[in-house]
C-alpha cells in the first residue's frame, strides 16, 4: 500500500488490515476506512466510467458531496465509497454508467 | 514597490514592518542572540507574544497588530520560534563564533537531522546559498516543531531562512 | 411507521462550529443530537496539522487536530447530553410537521424531531472549467488532505497546485510534510490571497508561486499526467506561451461555497452575498435565521475559517440553548462577539465584514 511512511507531526493509526477484491483483484484494506482511500493506496484511481460521454472518474471531494467516486459495492451501485467504510470480503467493482438495482437483494432496514 | 510581484508571492524584498534587523549595537555582542519575526501583514494571530517569556514581543493592543519587539529584552530564548503558526520567528546569534553565526529556526519536516549533521541553507526563495552545521535540535512545546540551532557563515545571517536536510 | 427521535437541538455538521455547539449547549443541559456525513466528527479541523491563528482563546498556536480533540474532550464532559451519529447525513426538512430525515450510510433512514436546529454544514469545494478537469488525478484540496492527514495515503508523486488562497498555501505545505514534491502554485490574482507567512513557508522551501497564471489544460488519458499552463494579463486574458508542467495531481483550491440547502428547504431567507461566497441565509447576531427554529454557523453562514466558525457555534449554541428556555451564561455573548470582532479586524477580515453588512440584520422582531 502507498502510504506516508514517516510525518513530521502526525502519527497515524489504522485498524485491522481487511481483505477485499477490486473487479476481481484481491486488496488488502483497513478495516473502516473508507473503500476510496484503500483502493488509492492500492494505487486503483479510476472508479467509474461515465453513462455519456464514456469517461473515467476518480475520486473529488472526499466527503460524500460530488459523486465523482460512485462505484458498484456488493452489487449495489452509486454507493459513494469516500464515505462507506471498508469491510472484509467486500466486492468493491467499477461503476459503468449508471448502474443497474439488483432487485432480488435484500434491503437495508426502511421500515 | 520595489518587487512588488516577488512580495506578493510571499518573499521579503525589503525592509518593511516586521522585519527590521535588530540593532547593531545590541545585537552584535548579545549572547543567545534576539529575534526577527518576518510578519509584514495584518492578521489575527498573537502566540509570538502571549509565548514570550521575557515581554519582548511587545503586548498587541490589537490581535491584528504586527509584533513589535523590545530588543532590549529579548533573550533569544526562541519560544516564538517553536510557537508561531507562520514560522516566521527567527533567532539570529552573532557571539557564535569569530566568523559564525547561530541561527535558531523551526522546522518541521523530515528527514529529521542529527547533530553535527551538514544541511543546505536556503534564501526566502528555497535558493542553496551556503552549507550550515546544526549545532542543536530543541523542542519547546514538546509539539512536534522542533528548532533548529544552525551555524552559518556570517556574512549570510540576513538571508538563511530555511534548510533542506539531505540523508 | 418508525419511531421518530425527539431530541432539544439537533446539530447538522460535526466540524468546528457543531461541535463548539454542542460543547456550548450540552453544558446548559440540552439534549442535543448531532449528525455527522463523515465517518468521525471534526470535519475540516481534524484534516489540519498546522497551528492556528487567533488568540489563545481559540487554541492559537495548537494544531487544528488536536484542537479537534479538546472540543471533543469537551463534550465528553457532558456526554449523556450529546447523542452522536456518523456516517450519516440530514437528507430532508418538512415545513408542515418539523421533521428531519437523516440517512444513516447508503441505504438506511430514520426521523428527528427537534425543537431547534443548527446548520453547521460547511462548505463544498469549487471546481473551475478547463478542459480534462473530470480526470482522476484532479482533487479537490480537502479530498488530498483527506487522503494524506487522515488516512495517511500518499496522494502523489508531484503536485500542481491551483489557487493561493490560505487552502491552497497550507495544503501545499502539507504536502510537502507528507514527502511530496509541489511543481508550482498557480495564482490568477497578481497576489497571493491567504496569509503572507503561510507564502513564506513554501517559498523559502522553493516552491514556486506564479502569480497570474492559471490551468489551461489537463493532460493525459486515463488520469492526469500532466497540466498546461499559461500567463493571464490584468484583464485576465491569456499571454505568452502555454507551458507544459509535470505532475501526476492537480489539487483544486479555488474557493468554497456555503452548503445549506435545507435552510432553503425550510424556507430561511437567503441571499447571495459575494463576499461569503454563495448564497448564505439572513441572520441575525445571534446566528438565528428567519425561520424562528433554525440558526447556521460556520462557513455555512458564509467562507471564512475554523477560528471563526467555532466561536459561530458557541453563539448559536447559547442561543438555541437560550431560546429552549435554559438558564445561560449572559455574559457568554459579550465574550464571544467581541472576540470574533477582534478576529475579523484585520486585513484579511475586510471581506467578512463587508458580507456580514449585507447578510445580518438587528433582530427578527416578531417574526
Amino acid at each position: 500500500m502507498q502510504l506516508i511512511k514517516s510525518h513530521p507531526i502526525l502519527e497515524f493509526s489504522h485498524g485491522k488490515i481487511v481483505k477485499f477484491s477490486f473487479d476481481g483483484k484481491d486488496m488488502k484494506g483497513f478495516e473502516g476506512e473508507p473503500i476510496a482511500m484503500a483502493l488509492h493506496a492500492n494505487g486503483v484511481h479510476i472508479y467509474r466510467i461515465t453513462p455519456e460521454m464514456k469517461r473515467p472518474r476518480g475520486f473529488f471531494c472526499a466527503i460524500g458531496k460530488c459523486s465523482s467516486c460512485f462505484m458498484v459495492v456488493d452489487g449495489v451501485p452509486n454507493v459513494r465509497t469516500c464515505v462507506t467504510p471498508l469491510n472484509e470480503g467486500m466486492k468493491v467493482e467499477t461503476q459503468t454508467g449508471k448502474g443497474t438495482v439488483p432487485l432480488n437483494m435484500e434491503v437495508g432496514n426502511n421500515e | 514597490m520595489k518587487n512588488e510581484k516577488l512580495y506578493n508571492s510571499g518573499v521579503l524584498t525589503e525592509l518593511c514592518k516586521g522585519a527590521v534587523l535588530p540593532p547593531k549595537e545590541l545585537w552584535e555582542n548579545k549572547k543567545g542572540g534576539l529575534v526577527i519575526i518576518e510578519c509584514p501583514q495584518r492578521i489575527p494571530c498573537n502566540p509570538c507574544h502571549t509565548s514570550c517569556p521575557t515581554g519582548a514581543v511587545v503586548e498587541f493592543k490589537d490581535i491584528n497588530d504586527q509584533p513589535e519587539i523590545d530588543y532590549e529584552k529579548c533573550t533569544g530564548c526562541g519560544m516564538c520560534v517553536a510557537k508561531c503558526p507562520g514560522l516566521a520567528c527567527f533567532v539570529i546569534d552573532l557571539t557564535f563564533s569569530e566568523d559564525k553565526a547561530l541561527l535558531k529556526l523551526p522546522y518541521e519536516l523530515t528527514p529529521m537531522p542529527e547533530k553535527k549533521d551538514k544541511v543546505w541553507c536556503l534564501n526566502r526563495v528555497g535558493e542553496v546559498v551556503t552549507e550550515g552545521t546544526v549545532e542543536n535540535i530543541t523542542e519547546p512545546f514538546k509539539d512536534s516543531t522542533k528548532v533548529l540551532h544552525v551555524s552559518i557563515d556570517k556574512s549570510f545571517v540576513d538571508q538563511v531562512r530555511s534548510v533542506r536536510v539531505v540523508k | 411507521m418508525s419511531e421518530i427521535k425527539k431530541t432539544d437541538i439537533l446539530i447538522v455538521g460535526g466540524g468546528a462550529a457543531g461541535l463548539s455547539a454542542a460543547a456550548e449547549a450540552a453544558s446548559y443541559g440540552a439534549k442535543i443530537t448531532v449528525l455527522e456525513s463523515d465517518l468521525h466528527l471534526g470535519g475540516q479541523l481534524v484534516k489540519q496539522t498546522h497551528k492556528f491563528f487567533g488568540s489563545k482563546d481559540e487554541h492559537a498556536g495548537t494544531r487544528g487536530y488536536k484542537i479537534a480533540d479538546i472540543i471533543l474532550k469537551e463534550i465528553e464532559d457532558n456526554k449523556e447530553n450529546v447523542e452522536v451519529h456518523t456516517n450519516t447525513a440530514a437528507v430532508g426538512f418538512y415545513k408542515n410537521d418539523g421533521i428531519v430525515t437523516a440517512m444513516s450510510g447508503e441505504e438506511s433512514y430514520f426521523k428527528l424531531q427537534p425543537k431547534k436546529i443548527l446548520m453547521a454544514t460547511g462548505a463544498q469545494e469549487r471546481i473551475i472549467p478547463f478542459p480534462n478537469n473530470d480526470l482522476p488525478g484532479v482533487y479537490g484540496a480537502g479530498a488530498v488532505q483527506t487522503l494524506m492527514n487522515v488516512y495517511g495515503v500518499v496522494p502523489g508523486k508531484k503536485v500542481l497546485m491551483v489557487g493561493a488562497g490560505n487552502i491552497g498555501l497550507i495544503v501545499s505545505y502539507q504536502l510537502m510534510q507528507a514527502g511530496v514534491e509541489i511543481a508550482a502554485v498557480l495564482e490568477a490574482l497578481p497576489k497571493i490571497g491567504g496569509y503572507w507567512v503561510h507564502a513564506a513557508k513554501i517559498r523559502r522551501l522553493g516552491v514556486p508561486i506564479l502569480l497570474r497564471h492559471t490551468i489551461k489544460a489537463a493532460l493525459g488519458k486515463d488520469v492526469v499526467e500532466g497540466a498546461v499552463i499559461q500567463e493571464l494579463n490584468d484583464k485576465f486574458q491569456l499571454i505568452g506561451e502555454p507551458k507544459k508542467i509535470d505532475c501526476d495531481v492537480i489539487c483544486l483550491a479555488v474557493g468554497l461555497t456555503p452548503t445549506n440547502e435545507m435552510l432553503w428547504q425550510a424556507g430561511c431567507e437567503m441571499k447571495f452575498v459575494s463576499q461569503l461566497c454563495g448564497h448564505v441565509p439572513v441572520r441575525d447576531a445571534k446566528l438565528r435565521t428567519s425561520h424562528p427554529d433554525f440558526w447556521v454557523a460556520g462557513d455555512a453562514a458564509g467562507i471564512e475559517e475554523a477560528s471563526a466558525a467555532m466561536i459561530e457555534g458557541r453563539i448559536a449554541g447559547l442561543a438555541m440553548s437560550e431560546a429552549l428556555g435554559l438558564k445561560i451564561q449572559q455574559e457568554n455573548y459579550g465574550i464571544y462577539q467581541e472576540r470574533l470582532d477582534s478576529l475579523r479586524r484585520g486585513e484579511a477580515g475586510e471581506k467578512i465584514r463587508c458580507g456580514l453588512g449585507m447578510a445580518q440584520i438587528t433582530d427578527w422582531g416578531n417574526k
